[in-house]
């Protein structure tokens, strides 16, 4: 009985990614992607990870999602750019992308079958995975905790509004930020 | 209650499938937005990936590595999203084909 | 009085450097007093100084300064005054004075005037210190002072390129043969550990035997920067183009002092190569072989000055050929009487080049003995001596020398009589040359007029060297105690009386051919065997074009060669495949981030294909 809910549940992820990789409109990807995400977390669930499923839900399908909503509100692409989204949408543009992932996938297929028999089920509880966090991976968590703040810093700068009309700010915006760019 | 007993093998390629289509959203997407959001799933599948491979092993570190999947999935997507938001100001669209001043 | 020697390379010295720093804001006048005056001065003081010493002739050194040190290495800026110094200070400031004051008559009307008196007494002081020199180094600095000031006057008249090409080539050629020298001094730094010349020949003899390899090696190079100085084989052909220079020059420098300080070299060192008999042989052989050549070529020109520098050539090869049969003595003095009667003929043809236009050509001359009798008495004079007519002043030096020559009892046994046989050659055709000039110049149908004569500023050195000239002989130099003793020359008076009737033969040949034109020989030079032999000599013995076949033209090629910088060619190419490599790479920066992405897709599969074969 679970292991069909998994199966579901695994069909529902991943039919719903495919889904909100190819809509053309960004709201509608973003409710097919916060679906699949759900989905995973069930998935999380059945494993035996229910620290690790609630956390799917609150982070991921929680707080970055709803980045994404905030942007696509601020961005208002309107009906033209879902136009645009649809017309680049033909098989010549995707089928070369296909291929290749499916001969990965192909491969990443042989390489998972041939691994030996193991199975799943152990239930790993908050207390277990807050223990080795705490214990062993402290040093991990403080990195994490930089990155955190080193994103919100980044963010921060980067979503700066910066005064473009002046030509002399905008030449240093950019050789700011494209130092790589140009031969 | 006790996590179901599935093959191992059978989530890893349930993960793989999922990487493997962010992976062709990466690809052939040329919308920014839609590009984080493959990235998102890709990242999400490796967390998959983790979570199954530490519960066949009853060990917490597999969900331990998928917490700092996460801490780094909010600080990509915070910055990347602040990226869209400079993209659009600047080159007036999100097409990644137009915004190709990494030109050598 | 004998501490003031160091006034004697002083005084032209402060001159030059006057004459320099003005750079020619002096008034005429006034540079040729203080050209000529300095050198005049320096004379006296010499004279003074000679008196002086010859009361109690001892060597006599004089140390000024220390020079350099590096650590055992200290040589001193000093002077060591003996009878052989004596001579050739008296030869350098006497005939210098003397060539000085003709020259400020000669150069009158050039508008360098006071850089060219700058060059003489720069020349003449450095010449000085190569004399007076204590130590090798010191002698080795006024031996490149020399070979400077010899580049700068030969190239004196720089505006037009040939000048400048003859000085370029008389400063490398000489420059071969100062390497070699400046290797001799090395290897005696190193073997004997001073370069100070009397302690360095002492130790010498207490180290080494005669016939060692050593002496003999260090023998051979400073042989080598002798014979570049001297103009001997195979390093003289840069002294035929030197005649480029203005005719003073060429009488100061390139007759009567600079070229014999191969000689005096050799002289100063004798004690080395009497250690190594075989390069002393050497350098006799370079002398006879030298003064033939010189003489067939010298009998083949027709410009008045080259005729003269073949001359000095074959001059010189006479002293090196006495050196090299160890009568060191006769070798100095011819080197001093030839010193005057050379500077006489240079300033007799000055004379006459400066009177007839700045003709150099002998055969558009002729009939000047009553138009220039000033310059016709000198060439008479000057000619009776380098012809070694008997009682002259060249009678006197040379005789000894091929009668050295005769007894000479070497490393070779029996080569006496050659080397003597091949010097009467020698004499024979130095008296037809010699002749040949006076005769063409001087008698027969004028072909150009003088336009002037010359003044009393040239005039009386002129009448001073016939006089040295023709009585020059009969000083008897005072060299016994610096050279190892002669033996006492008792020839034959069937070998004295060949070796005086020789030259007067030459002179009736001369007479006979270009005189009285009652022997032709047109009918020879005009076979083609004869033509061909004359172009031969003509070119002196075509040695220019040898050695531009055996070195420059190799040289020019490589060069050629290497002016597209192959080595480069390399190094551009390893540059034009980074930038191939990079242009390319610069390409698949698309800058499109999907691209980026599906390159970073192909890797991921190729991974996976390579890591998950083994599984």
């Amino acid at each position: 009985m679970e292991l069909v809910l998994f199966y579901i549940s695994s069909a529902v992820a991943l039919f719903a990614t495919v889904f909100a990789l190819t809509r053309s409109n960004a709201a509608h990807a973003l409710i097919y992607l916060i679906v699949s995400l759900l989905a995973v977390a069930v998935i999380f669930f059945l494993l035996g990870a229910p620290f690790a499923a609630a956390l799917e839900i609150v982070i991921y399908a929680g707080a970055i999602m709803v980045l994404f909503v905030f942007v696509i509100m601020m961005l208002n692409l309107g009906e033209e750019g879902e136009e645009r989204e649809r017309q680049r949408m033909h098989p010549a543009v995707w089928i070369g992308p296909a291929l290749l992932s499916a001969i990965l996938l192909v491969e990443m297929i042989i390489v998972l079958s041939k691994m030996s028999d193991q199975q799943t089920g152990a239930l790993i509880t908050a207390k277990q995975v807050g223990i080795s966090l705490f214990g062993p991976y402290v040093l991990a968590v403080e990195i994490a905790s930089m990155l955190l703040l080193a994103g919100l810093v980044g963010a921060y700068h980067v979503g700066r509004r910066f005064r473009l009309s002046e030509p002399d700010d905008q030449s240093a915006v950019v050789s700011g930020d494209d130092k790589q760019g140009g031969d | 209650m006790e996590g179901v007993v599935i093959p191992l093998n059978h989530v890893l390629i349930v993960a793989a499938l999922l990487f493997v289509t962010g992976l062709a959203g990466l690809m052939f997407r040329r919308n920014v937005i839609f590009i984080l959001m493959a990235l998102e799933v890709m990242l999400n599948s490796a967390g998959l990936a983790f979570v199954a491979a530490g519960t066949a092993w009853a060990e917490a570190d597999g969900q331990v590595i998928f917490m700092l999947i996460l801490a780094v999935a909010a600080a990509e997507v915070s910055v990347g999203l602040g990226l869209v938001l400079q993209i659009q100001r600047r080159f007036k669209t999100l097409d990644m084909d137009q915004a190709r001043r990494l030109h050598g | 009085m004998l501490q003031t020697v160091w006034l004697i390379p002083l005084l032209p010295f402060l001159s030059a450097v006057l004459l320099m720093v003005t750079a020619g804001r002096m008034p005429r006048p006034l540079v040729a007093m203080l050209g000529a005056g300095s050198v005049g001065l320096s004379a006296v003081v010499v004279l003074l100084f000679g008196m002086q010493f010859m009361q109690a002739p001892e060597p006599y050194t004089l140390t000024l300064w220390s020079w350099m040190r590096v650590g055992d290495f200290a040589p001193q800026f000093s002077f060591y005054i003996d009878q052989l110094t004596l001579v050739m200070m008296a030869v350098i400031t006497g005939v210098g004075f003397l060539i000085h004051l003709y020259s400020t008559e000669f150069m009158e009307e050039d508008s360098d005037y006071s850089r060219y008196f700058a060059y003489m007494n720069m020349f003449v002081a450095a010449m000085l210190i190569l004399v007076m020199a204590d130590n090798l180094l010191l002698l080795f600095l006024g031996w490149e002072g020399v070979g400077v000031c010899s580049y700068l006057l030969v190239g004196f008249w720089y505006k037009d390129p040939a000048n400048g090409a003859a000085s370029r080539k008389a400063f490398v050629v000489t420059r071969v043969g100062d390497t070699a020298m400046a290797l001799g001094l090395l290897l005696l730094f190193t073997e004997l550990g001073t370069l100070q010349i009397q302690p360095m020949l002492d130790a010498a003899n207490n180290t080494w035997v005669s016939g060692d390899t050593l002496p003999a090696l260090a023998a051979l190079l400073l042989l080598g920067g002798a014979v570049g100085k001297s103009a001997q084989l195979p390093l003289h052909t840069w002294l035929p183009d030197a005649m480029a220079g203005p005719t003073p020059v060429s009488a100061l420098i390139h007759a009567a002092t600079m070229v014999t300080a191969g000689v005096y070299l050799i002289a100063r060192t004798h004690g080395l190569f009497l250690l190594a008999p075989d390069v002393l042989l050497l350098v006799a052989l370079i002398g006879l072989v030298t003064l033939l050549l010189a003489a067939f070529t010298a009998l083949n020109q027709h410009d008045i000055k080259r005729i003269l520098a073949y001359s000095t050539i074959s001059q010189i090869g006479y002293m090196f050929l006495a050196l090299g049969v160890g009568a060191w003595s006769s070798g100095i003095f011819h080197l001093m009487t030839h010193a005057f009667f050379k500077a006489l003929l240079f300033l007799g043809a000055g004379a006459v080049i400066h009177c007839l236009h700045h003709e150099h050509n002998i055969f558009k001359m002729g009939g000047l003995r009553s138009r220039l009798p000033v310059a016709f008495w000198s060439f008479l004079i000057g000619s009776a001596a380098l012809a070694a007519l008997p009682f002259t002043s060249g009678f006197f030096s040379k005789d000894p020398i091929l009668i050295s020559a005769f007894e000479y009892h070497g490393s070779i046994a029996g080569i006496g009589p050659w080397l003597w046989v091949g010097g009467l050659l020698g004499a024979l055709l130095t008296a037809i040359y010699s002749f040949r000039l006076v005769f063409i110049v001087f008698f027969g149908e004028a072909n150009t007029e003088p336009d002037r004569q010359p003044g009393w500023r040239m005039a009386g050195p002129l009448t001073l060297l016939c006089v040295l000239s023709l009585f020059g002989g009969w000083f008897a130099l005072p060299l016994a105690s610096v050279f190892p003793a002669e033996s006492a020359h008792h020839p034959s008076m069937l070998i004295e009386g060949i070796s005086i009737s020789i030259p007067l033969l030459g002179v009736l040949v001369a007479w006979l051919v270009y005189y009285q034109r009652k022997v032709s020989v047109s009918r020879f030079t005009d076979s083609p065997t004869g033509n061909s032999l004359r172009q031969y000599w003509h070119s002196g013995w075509a040695m220019d074009d040898l050695y531009d076949n055996l070195l420059v033209k190799p040289f020019v090629g490589v060069s050629t060669l290497l002016r597209g910088e192959p080595v480069d060619k390399v190094y551009n190419g390893i540059v034009g495949v980074c930038q191939l490599v990079h242009r390319g790479l610069s390409e698949s920066q698309t800058g499109k981030m999907r691209w980026y992405a599906t390159s970073m897709v192909f890797g991921l599969i190729a991974l996976i294909t390579f890591l998950g074969w083994g599984i």
